[in-house]
């Protein structure tokens, strides 16, 4: 017998942009995605992963993601990430883990002051993650980005954490940094390893047709781990 | 009481958008060297004692105003010598 899709949160706020394009993709790649309203302090039962889309959470008010954190649905998201659950952050969805404290770092406007638009090739840094689990480490992904504040950044030390832990799980490819960002890091992950956020959109890159196909590996994977979440233990 | 919070990028982060300001100002034809830009907060803050209002707003910058990776936070009190 067939398990069902597996339910994968997307969280939408105030501002969110591409919560509907995350969902038509994540149903793409076999999941069946629940929106799940900012205000909501719980989430719906039965889910296997959460997804924080990309956009423009409460206008980028004060930094990027600062007040979204504080958001009824973010509690209920860290209780998720704190049980294991797997965490996706899509761009600005990168940007409030990073202020909630769930992902190390910030991100900061570009260091060209420019909003950049354009398809970028990612090179897998590890494929130990519930987020790259279909690709191969050292894979080179081409997917794109949207963006005025992906610069991100972690003080040496924290960087030096990053790298020898192996959590640096997405880098832009040699001479694609669109945005400055320290070590040229497209996206990691926390330590425990079921947190992720990047930069690049994934969800606008699940189909050919449009360009390019690589982001359906980052969510199919998150999907598998969503699948292994809910029915994989029984 | 009234606060005022001065956000600042810390030193040595790198500020695009004081570099932008800085080279605009040369091509004006002003002689400045470095420019930084940061964040001006005016609060009114429920508190009539100056050392729990100041107390207050380091908490409020703490948890929210700055973010301590790449800001620093200055507070004046209306009223307190600067």
């Amino acid at each position: 017998m067939t398990e069902p899709r597996p339910r994968v949160a997307v969280v939408v706020f105030p501002g969110s942009q591409d919560d509907r394009d995350a969902a038509w993709a994540l149903s793409a790649v076999g999941a069946e995605p629940v929106m799940v309203w900012h205000a909501e302090s719980e989430l719906p039962s039965r889910i296997g992963a959460v997804v924080l889309p990309g956009g423009f959470s409460y206008g980028d008010y004060l930094r990027c993601g600062a007040i979204a954190r504080f958001a009824p649905a973010m509690q209920a998201v860290a209780g998720f990430a704190a049980d294991g659950g797997p965490v996706l952050g899509i761009c600005n969805g990168f940007q409030i883990l990073c202020e909630a404290g769930l992902l190390p770092g910030i991100l900061r406007p570009n260091e060209s002051l420019s909003f950049v638009c354009r398809d970028v090739a990612v090179e897998v840094g590890t494929a130990a993650t519930p987020f790259t689990s279909r690709c191969a480490p050292g894979q080179r992904l081409t997917i794109p980005v949207k963006h005025g504040e992906g610069c991100y950044f972690a003080p040496p030390e924290l960087l030096a954490e990053l790298e020898s832990a192996g959590r640096v799980v997405l880098r832009y490819a040699p001479g694609e940094n669109p945005n400055g960002s320290v070590a040229d890091i497209a996206g990691v992950a926390n330590a425990a390893g079921n947190v992720m956020g990047l930069m690049p959109h994934p969800e606008h890159a699940v189909d050919p047709l449009l360009g390019s196909g690589d982001g359906a590996l980052v969510l199919a994977s998150l999907v598998d781990a969503a699948g292994d979440r809910l029915y994989a233990a029984r | 009481m009234r606060a005022t919070v001065l956000v600042r990028p810390k030193t040595g982060i790198l500020d695009p958008q004081g570099q932008a300001v800085g080279s605009s100002l040369r091509q004006l034809g002003f002689a400045v060297g470095e420019a930084r830009v940061g964040r001006l907060i005016d609060l009114e803050v429920d508190e009539t004692d100056p050392a729990s209002a100041r107390a207050a707003v380091e908490r409020m910058c703490e948890q929210l105003l700055a973010n301590p990776l790449i800001e620093s936070f200055e507070i004046e009190l209306a009223g307190e010598p600067a």
